[in-house]
Formats: structure tokens, sequence, C-alpha cells
């Protein structure tokens, strides 16, 4: 068994930038991605407020030099800008040197081409391309092919918003059994209408900024992004004398087996995956020195998540927040976004504001961080909640 | 490292297999491009408010799990992970067809909800209140597998004692309408014993849902051990005997080892050369295939794993399902592959206890 499970690239694309150097100067600026949607047109542009990423579709297939006839959704567009980044971050130039899988997170797969053409592919021929790509599976199995990966392990996980937490439990697993060597871990999500009005029937979207943690929250904001890891055994790490980002130290998911939806008033299923990742981890909760929190800003996660956290910490909450705010929530993605902003968040000995708090919760005393703050980091701790009851709980750390 | 049991079964298809002391004693023989399950009575598993608002998939889904977990004598599971191509694609079709004719208004969550590709596995852990780990693996034909890889290395190193798997998916009328535009599903209706046969582009779609209780203690109602699980997402046709030989030999098999061959054909004219191909390096192997039994989804290898299971547990092996006649009447070792449309392959290994 490999002790441990090195982070040795990452690649990402989101609302507040096209890399990793990007993402990291919008988070210490304070700089959030969030405005009115243009690329989907929806009667809801002027109730909603996203993270949306510039490039257009067209400009993201001439980054990764496809033909006019690819079928490749959105999803699969990011998806592959952001695992291509990790592979190249990594210095991997023979991507089957080693055993390597990928496994991917998404929730909306090629649900855009999909609602695009739901009733054109009855008539119009050109159409046709997308019907094959609409399950989710279609994006990974791309993406792998952007990177070479063949003939190995290959797959995809969708649990709701945690996602792609859940990818990087698996691949981590994958190389401590010693199944594979090398996994690239992540997701990747697109914007639709379809998530756009899914989450307005459930009345969970704030017609403004978002504000986690404050008080009067009035729900999220929506994001799009893509984001991957590349996960390393010790035997590669050595082999190829390896520079590590971090490593993946613990890591628990639980199910709150509460509603489909909602999550328990005192985060039972959270509570549950912060402890388990602690225990895979062999810490105590004063071992984590900085939360990222799931921290959505609508009234339910929120306090369900803060009562889980006083929860596992008690008396001593870390320093804590959300970075949903830049980003806009980026469901299959979050987890994999967030695994980028933490792993900075050690590198570089930064905690990021959580953005847009004015207002203390009443329900509790514990406080997000609100500046910038420079404090030196051990470990992070990376949560992702999703539909379904699923709870995710990621530990990053410096040490092996 | 510990071994891997499957300690129950349960199967909603379309064939009588709700029953597990039956094993397909009597065939429904349809004429159909797409076969739909025979549906339990599911009032009898879910009070009836409760059912009137669940998708087919999540329906089916809490039916077999419950079976299953009634089978394996537990009260509840450590875990739960499920596998599923398109989910309660039912439901999204609801849901992307009422944005558009009502131009985004008037629209209700329930559908959304429901479309979320872990509602199913959500909601057995609902149901059975599993607060335990909970995964859904989305990866097309390998998605079933994926839920296999995953219990398999949690049981071997004992860090759970009993999973629930399964693969679960539904039919939904306008992806099959859509899906016969571009030859997936068969433009014409072709009778179950000569779907193998059919020698037409794309496969007779279906849908079910087969759940199994894995564990690493062995019991009294133990079916068969999972000895070895590997899936690709590519390979070459020319590979893959090549790949079945290398899979076997890493469990110290042969060919010669394997009892019966369990293939995932559909009689699609493009794609069936892989399962040709294999089948001529296994010619002294009893072989078997399925698809003209259960149809062509994304998780119908679930129902291929169940066959097995059955098989090694009743060392019987029924007329319909066979594709050769060797005189193999013991059961030992049986090998699965599968694969669609040329991606996502896996080799699943089997033993009896």
């Amino acid at each position: 068994m490999s002790k441990g499970v090195a982070i040795t690239g990452m690649g990402i694309i989101s609302a507040i930038g096209n890399n990793v150097a990007e993402n990291y100067q919008s988070l210490i600026l304070g700089k959030k991605g969030i405005s009115r949607v243009s690329k989907i047109k929806t009667n809801h542009v002027n109730d909603i407020m996203v993270g949306e990423i510039d490039f257009t579709n067209e400009a993201l297939e001439q980054q990764l030099g496809l033909t006019s006839d690819n079928n490749y959704s959105r999803t699969a567009l990011l998806g592959a800008v952001a695992a291509k980044q990790a592979i190249q971050d990594a210095g991997i130039t023979d991507i089957n040197a080693y055993k390597t899988g990928l496994i991917s997170a998404t929730s909306v797969g090629g649900m855009d081409m999909t609602e695009r053409y739901y009733y054109d592919y009855l008539e119009d021929k050109s159409t046709q391309k997308y019907i094959e790509g609409h399950h989710a599976g279609d994006s990974t199995q791309k993406i792998a092919e952007q990177l070479g990966i063949e003939k190995s392990l290959v797959t995809t996980i969708s649990t709701a918003c945690s996602s792609a937490a859940n990818s990087i439990m698996l691949g981590a697993r994958l190389i401590k059994s010693g199944q594979l060597d090398r996994v690239i871990v992540g997701g990747t999500d697109c914007l639709s209408k379809f998530t756009i009005n899914g989450f307005k029937t459930l009345m969970i979207l704030s017609d403004t900024y978002s504000t986690p943690f404050d008080e009067n929250r009035k729900g999220l904001n929506l994001g799009e992004a893509a984001a991957f890891l590349v996960l390393e055994s010790d035997k590669v790490v050595q082999a190829e004398n390896k520079k590590v980002l971090a490593y993946v130290k613990g890591y628990g998911n639980a199910n709150d087996a509460y509603h489909q939806t909602a999550s328990s008033e005192n985060g039972d299923g959270a509570t549950l995956a912060m402890q388990k990742a602690l225990d895979i981890a062999g810490y105590n909760p004063e071992d984590i020195d900085y939360v990222n929190a799931h921290g959505t800003a609508t009234g339910n996660n929120d306090l369900s998540e803060g009562r889980a956290i006083i929860r596992v910490f008690g008396e001593n909450v870390p320093d804590f927040s959300s970075t949903k705010a830049y980003t806009g929530h980026t469901l299959a993605a979050a987890g994999a976004i967030e695994a980028v902003y933490s792993i900075l968040a050690l590198q570089n000995n930064i905690i990021y504001p959580n953005l847009n708090f004015k207002t203390q919760m009443k329900e509790f005393n514990i406080t997000p961080q609100l500046e910038l703050k420079e404090k030196p980091l051990q470990s992070v701790m990376s949560n992702s909640f999703g539909f379904g009851g699923n709870c995710s709980t990621v530990i990053f750390s410096k040490e092996q | 490292m510990k071994n891997v049991y499957i300690n129950s079964i349960a199967s909603i298809s379309a064939q009588k297999t709700l029953d597990n002391t039956s094993f397909l004693d009597a065939i429904e023989d349809y004429e159909t491009n797409v076969l739909p399950v025979i549906n339990p009575n599911y009032k009898e598993y879910i009070p009836p408010a409760a059912a009137r608002r669940m998708a087919k998939g999540i329906k089916m889904g809490v039916v077999a799990s419950k079976i299953a977990i009634q089978e394996s004598g537990l009260d509840n599971v450590d875990a739960i992970i499920t596998g599923t191509g398109m989910g309660c694609v039912r439901d999204s079709e609801k849901f992307v067809s009422a944005i558009i004719d009502n131009d985004e208004q008037y629209l209700t969550p329930t559908s959304f909800i429901q479309s979320t590709h872990n509602t199913v596995g959500g909601q057995i852990a609902l149901e059975l209140q599993c607060k335990g780990y909970n995964f859904t693996y989305v990866h097309a034909s390998t998605s079933f597998e994926s839920t296999l890889i995953d219990a398999k290395l949690q049981l071997e190193l004992d860090e759970e004692k009993n999973i629930l798997i399964g693969g679960v998916d539904e039919l939904g009328e306008h992806t099959t309408e859509i899906q016969k535009l571009v030859h997936l599903v068969k433009a014409e209706a072709v009778k179950t014993s000569e779907v193998l046969d059919s020698k037409t582009k794309g496969a007779v779609f279906g849908e079910g849902a087969n759940f199994f209780v894995l564990s690493n203690e062995k019991q009294a109602t133990t079916y068969a051990e999972v000895v070895a699980i590997k899936t690709y997402n590519t390979l070459a046709e020319t590979e893959v005997l090549q790949e079945a030989i290398h899979f076997l030999n890493a469990s110290n098999l042969n060919i010669e080892d394997v009892d019966v061959l369990i293939l995932g054909n559909n009689g699609d004219v493009d794609f069936d050369a892989f399962y040709t191909t294999l089948a001529e390096g296994f010619k002294n192997t009893q072989q078997a295939s399925y698809k003209h039994l259960c149809g062509e989804f994304n998780t119908a290898s679930s129902f291929g794993f169940w066959l097995a299971s059955k098989v090694l547990k009743t060392q019987t092996l029924p007329e319909v399902v066979k594709t050769n006649n060797t005189d193999t009447t013991s059961f030992k070792t049986i090998l699965l592959y599968n694969q669609y449309r040329g991606e996502n392959h896996s080799f699943t290994l089997l033993k009896q206890c």
C-alpha cells in the first residue's frame, strides 16, 4: 500500500480565471466573477446572477484544436481544458508510462446540447451528432481521449454537488490500494437552462451577489467551471523526482438520510463526513488550520453546515470561509475547484475572505474569515455537500 | 486482503426475475425494439402515496434493494453504491420539455430533483436510514462495473462489511425516439429468440434494476465470490482476446479454467464483432448471452452479473441463454465480458463458493 497520495499538478477554468495563476490572483484581490448570464437565453436573466466563463464554445474548441464536426458539450470542453492544464502542470509527457486512470465528476453532462436541440433532433440531421453525448460519461470519455489515456480505468461520479470531492476520494483510494499509480481526478459542469430553472423552482437562487454565512442570505449564484488534480503514488513521485504540491490526507463520505434536497437541521451527514475524514487522516480537529466550507449561501446549507462545523470543532472552530461568492456554485465541479483553492491556500499560507458578508447569523456565533489573512497553514479541510443527502469532506495537507 | 462474496441478488427485468426461487423457467417472448420491465407490484414494497411521486427508476431501485437486503438477512448495509447510465431519464425529459414548451414558466421541482443521477442512491439511503458511504457512478456501459470496483476495494480492505450495489436505468420515450434516429435502437421489431442473430444496426433497448449485497463474509445465502473486475475506456477488437487472457492470468487462471463465458452481445451488426472475436478464442468453452432477454441499456451488464450469480449457485445454465453446446455440467468459474459500441469494456470473474 502506498502511504501518501501526492498532488503533483492542477488545472482550473472558472468565472474568476482561465488557469491556476489567474484564479489565485482573483482570490487574493477579492475579485468575484459574478454577473448577469450572457451565453444562455433565459427569461430569468434579470432575476439571477451567475459565474460564467468568458470563452465561447467556439473559442474553447479552438484552444483544443477540435474540428467543426466535433460533438463536445460545453461540459466536455471545459473539462478537457482544465485536465490538460493539470497534466502539463505535473510535467507529464507520457501519460501511459504509469498505470493512469481518470475519474471525472459531472451533474449537467451534455444537458446544454440536449436542451438546445431537444426537438430539433427530430427534424435537423446536423444536430443529431449530439444525441450520443447526452449521458454523463460522455464528457469523461472525451477528456480521456484528449489526455491520451487508453485501456484504463475511466469513470464518472455524479452525486450532485459533492461529485468532484468524491472523485478525489476514489482516486486517493485507488492509489493507496496500489490499483493505479496515477489518477487524474476532478469535475466539470457548464451552465444550462436546466440547472437555472431547476434551482429556480427550488427557490434557492439569489437575485443578487450571494452572501455565504450571512444572516440575510438569499440563496446561491450558479456557476460553471472545471478543475482537475493529478494524484500520484509515492513510487511515481520518487521515480520521477516530482515536486509535490500537497497531499490528499483524509476523506470521508456520508449520507444525511434526511431529505432528497435539504440538509438536516443539525448537519448529521456533514458531521459524519468531517469526522470520517479526520479519522482517515489520523488528525484531531485542532490539526485543521482552515476550512474551505461548502457555504452555498442558501438558508438551509449554511445553517446546517455551520452547526456541523461546531459539532466537529467545538469551541475551537478554525478559520473558515466559502469561496462560492467568487465563482458561484459550480455544482459537480465545486469540490475540485475548491480543492485547487485549498491547495493554493496551503502553498501560499493564505486564507481567502468570505465575500459579501455583512450580518452575523443569529443561530450561532461563528463568523467566517472576512479579510485576506496570512497564516502558516499545515492542513486544510474542504467540504462539499449535495442533493440526495450526499456529504463529502477532503483534507489536504503539506505532510505526507 | 479479504474475499468478496455476493450474498444476495434482486432483479427487475423484462423477464420474470423478481422471485429468487425461480430461474428463467418460463421466458417472456417479445417482438419489439423497446423492452420495458415486468413491473413488480410496487405497492407491496412502497406506500402508494410515496410511490406515486417516485420516478420509475427510483421505484425499481428501491424494490430491488429491499429484496436484496431481505435475502441477505441484514437490516441495513454499511454503504450504498449505485450505477446508472442515464438516471431517471423520464424526469429529465419532463423537465426539459416543460422548460421549452412553457417558456421557463410553471415549472415544479419534482422532476428536476429526480433527474439528479444520485436520486436512486439517495432515496434508498432515505428508506433504509443508511448514513454510510453513498456513491453513484454514471459512466455508460461501465457504470455498474464501477460500483463493483469501488465495493470490492472497500470490502477487501475490510473498511466495510456489507455493501449494497446495483445498476438501474429506465426507458424514456423521447430519448428512445431520438436514439432510433441515429440507429442506436433498432428500426424494426425483433423476436426475443432472434435478437442475437438479427444482424441489423442498433439494439433492442431495455431497462431494469439489478441489485446485490456484497460482503466480505460468506454465509448460507452466498451465490458466488467476486474474484476480479477490470474496466477499459478503450480496447481494440484485435486486443480483446489478449486482454481476456491477461485478465485471467492475473488471477492465475487460463482459458481452460473458464466454465462459462457470458457475453453482452446485443445483435448490433456494427459492434458484435468484439464478442465474436473473443468467443473464437473460447471455442471449447460453454458460452451464454442475455441481452435478448433484458434488452440493452447502460447497466444491462448488471443483469449478466445476476445471471452468473444464479448459474453458480444453482449449477444450472438455462437453455435460453446458451449460444453453443458443450457438455459442461459443473460451473465453477464464470468470465463476463461487456462493451457498448466499442467503448467502455469490462471483464468480471466470478467463482463458485
